[in-house]
């Protein structure tokens, strides 16, 4: 059973003057246990979205989650009293969440025990006392903060970034999840521990057969490690598969992008003045106005699109409706589809039907 | 840096290599307390006029209050406590930062030098339209100038960076962030100043975004010829874009090096150790450590290598005598005694 089902999430926000902002779009995915799925896209996609309505914080306006096979509407687990209360502490005991900043995410008034302490006395069972505090050692110690006797009674200011987020971390850790959404957890952190923490994330899912969300913005790191990727745009996803097809032999033109976009020491001189001058020639065949536009109808991508085609105005393409037909996917591609018409032979075939905008 | 756009710029800065724009010797700066913090020590670094000089390094290591020192823009508790800042004018002119104050620093500012923050998006005000805030620029600088003339060199300088002129009557709330940072580097670009210092400019935005204005940085300066101080923790990144850089590590230089040459082969064990720290997208699955430990505190007085609790090549002088920044035979500056001959008995043992 997987450990988390997503059906056709969709939330909207509401805006001044009545109007509904479409944050998320149909999303449906599922997390399995000792397995990361990456969940990719630049701010604005909605992959925070995702992630706050996931935890509860936010209401979806339709569609389904499942924590463990039970409608997260429901509640959790049967045989819990009723109420929302129970409901809402029973989702939270299976799901827990590590968010992006370690400075805000924990409080400066407490030490690191305390903080530990009480999800093991709310969620965990525990009645004070030394096999309490026996606990929250072993809980520092399960994330490398050790000695643990003198990381508990520090305090968050105390502790460099890395090792605040290790302690959020055990927090997260101390009601023995079985999902973990991690929303950025190393974007603010120093650049030479970041591949520490996910080193950690990586041996606790493997450990704890975690179902592991990595929402991030950064390709390198979703690719390494995470074995299916879901590349979000505007609310939807538009590519996803297995983590090497998704980053190796991306199939639609934003993922094409993204790639292509992100630094590569290894690339010559000549080859990135060549890629430059490429952007170049691209980006004067429209205008600047034109590629910061929000589209509510067709392919939410085309305006920043270099492939935009008549037919991509008409109606989104349908995710699944490519599926197999992705361009170096291969037989080893499995899973691997992206929500574009190029990938989608009749269209490419047919004339442009019509372009009504 | 990119040599083979073919553009003349190019190839006459090179030809200029020797020409200085602005000279760092020696500057060291604190900030005040209890136990003052030695952020930067005792840094020189030379920019060359058309180059891009990028530095590097992580949060605390004092780059972005070199830059605040470059520019002039320390404010209590951060105090220049050594060290010259000199500009040299095309002219031959040289001028001393350090005697330069009111009007004259003003008038230097956004002239010669100008720079753009990372946060420089949320620098805009809010209630006043971006033609207005880019008048002011003009109003105070270029007191010659008439309505007429501010208003269309604003509309040019928008036009430049890649947005519709006819946005200068919009508020900084109705652009996105990316257009926001465009309008503020447009800013910065006002006055053609010879030199830009970018804090972090790409930081807070998309990837795409990010090497959207990239590459109009890069266009515009083989266009106008200014030089750029890029600073930024994001090495790989940097080693693109930059000609020369500087790794800075606990307020001071440890290696300063051609940026391609860098890219392949590291000399510091810090540059190593940052450069792994960025996993290949490409590359093959392996299993990624970066830099272990943590940064030294910079209100300690520090004995030997700073880097040498971290260092994976550590051996015995380095946790005894700080090495000096020195560059060996056929090589670039670095500070680590790997590569100081006097310790070659050393390092063929301890180090790699």
């Amino acid at each position: 059973m997987s450990a988390l089902t997503v059906t056709d999430l969709t939330v909207d926000y509401r805006q001044r003057g009545g109007s509904r902002f479409r944050a998320v779009d149909a999303l449906s995915f599922a997390l399995e246990p000792g397995q990361t799925l990456a969940l990719v896209g630049e701010s604005g996609s909605g992959k925070s979205t995702v992630v706050r309505t996931l935890s509860r914080f936010v209401k979806p306006s339709a569609g389904e989650i499942l924590l463990r096979g039970v409608d997260a509407a429901d509640g959790v687990e049967r045989g819990l009293p009723r109420g929302r209360r129970a409901k809402r502490k029973a989702y939270h005991k299976t799901m827990q969440l590590v968010f992006q900043d370690p400075f805000a995410s924990l409080n400066p008034m407490h030490t690191v025990a305390h903080h530990l302490r009480r999800p093991l006395l709310l969620h965990g069972g525990h009645r004070r006392g030394p096999k309490l505090e026996a606990a929250v050692l072993d809980l520092l110690r399960s994330v490398n903060l050790t000695p643990a006797e003198d990381v508990a009674r520090k305090h968050p200011h105390e502790l460099s970034g890395g090792q605040r987020q290790r302690v959020a971390i055990a927090r997260a850790l101390a009601t023995d999840p079985k999902v973990l959404l991690a929303d950025e957890p190393v974007s603010m952190l120093d650049v030479s521990i970041r591949l520490e923490i996910l080193n950690l994330l990586d041996r606790l899912k493997q450990d704890r057969d975690l179902a592991l969300l990595y929402v991030t913005h950064d390709l390198a790191t979703a690719r390494h490690f995470s074995s299916q990727i879901m590349v979000m745009y505007r609310g939807e996803v538009v590519e996803r598969g297995p983590s090497d097809q998704v980053i190796l032999h991306p199939a639609h033109p934003y993922t094409r992008m993204l790639a292509a976009a992100a630094p590569d020491p290894t690339v010559s001189r000549a080859a990135l003045a060549e890629a430059r001058a490429q952007r170049a020639a691209l980006r004067d065949t429209r205008a600047a106005e034109h590629r910061e536009s929000v589209l509510d109808q067709g392919c939410r991508f085309r305006s920043r699109c270099p492939f935009a085609m008549p037919v991509c105005a008409t109606r989104p393409p349908d995710l699944p409706a490519v599926k197999g037909s992705v361009p170096g996917a291969g037989a080893g591609g499995a899973g691997h589809a992206a929500r574009c018409w190029l990938l989608d032979e009749s269209a490419a075939a047919a004339p442009a039907a019509d372009s009504a905008d | 840096m990119i040599p083979s756009t073919g553009t003349e710029t190019r190839d006459d800065s090179s030809g200029l290599g020797t020409d200085l724009v602005l000279r760092a010797s020696n500057v060291s700066v604190e900030y005040a307390g209890s136990r003052p913090t030695r952020a930067v020590r005792e840094v020189s670094l030379e920019l060359r006029r058309g180059e891009v000089l990028g530095i590097v390094g992580e949060s605390g290591c004092g780059k972005s209050t070199f830059a605040y020192a470059l520019t002039r823009m320390l404010r209590p508790p951060a105090r220049m406590t050594a060290g010259v800042v000199e500009y040299y004018g095309r002219d031959g002119e040289v001028i001393d930062l350090a005697a330069l104050s009111g009007d004259r620093l003003r008038e230097f500012r956004w002239n010669k030098i100008s720079m753009v923050f990372q946060s420089a998006m949320n620098a805009l005000n809010p209630v006043t339209g971006i033609g207005s805030q880019m008048d002011d620029i003009f109003r105070t600088h270029r007191p010659g100038m008439d309505k007429a003339a501010r208003r269309a060199r604003a509309g040019q300088l928008l036009e430049m960076v890649g947005i519709d002129p006819r946005r200068l009557r919009s508020f900084p709330h109705e652009l996105s962030g990316g257009m926001r940072q465009r309008v503020v580097i447009a800013m910065a670009l006002a006055l053609e100043p010879e030199i830009v210092v970018m804090d972090e400019p790409t930081t807070a935005l998309d990837v795409l975004v990010q090497r959207e204005i990239l590459d109009e940085v890069e266009r515009l300066r083989a266009e106008l010829g200014f030089s750029v101080v890029f600073i930024t923790h994001d090495l790989a990144l940097l080693l693109e874009i930059s000609d020369r850089l500087a790794v800075m590590y606990a307020g001071q230089v440890v290696e300063y090096a051609p940026a391609e040459q860098v890219a392949t082969e590291p000399l510091h064990p810090y540059t190593r150790g940052l450069l792994r720290s960025f996993p290949d997208l490409r590359g093959q699955r392996r299993e990624m450590h970066g830099i272990p430990g943590n940064p030294p505190d910079l209100r300690e007085a520090l004995v030997g290598c700073p880097f040498a609790p971290r260092c994976e090549s550590v051996f015995e002088p380095c946790r005894e005598i700080t090495p000096p920044l020195r560059a060996p035979a056929g090589g670039w500056p670095v500070a680590c005694h790997l590569h100081d001959p006097a310790h070659d008995d050393y390092s063929s043992e301890g180090g790699r």
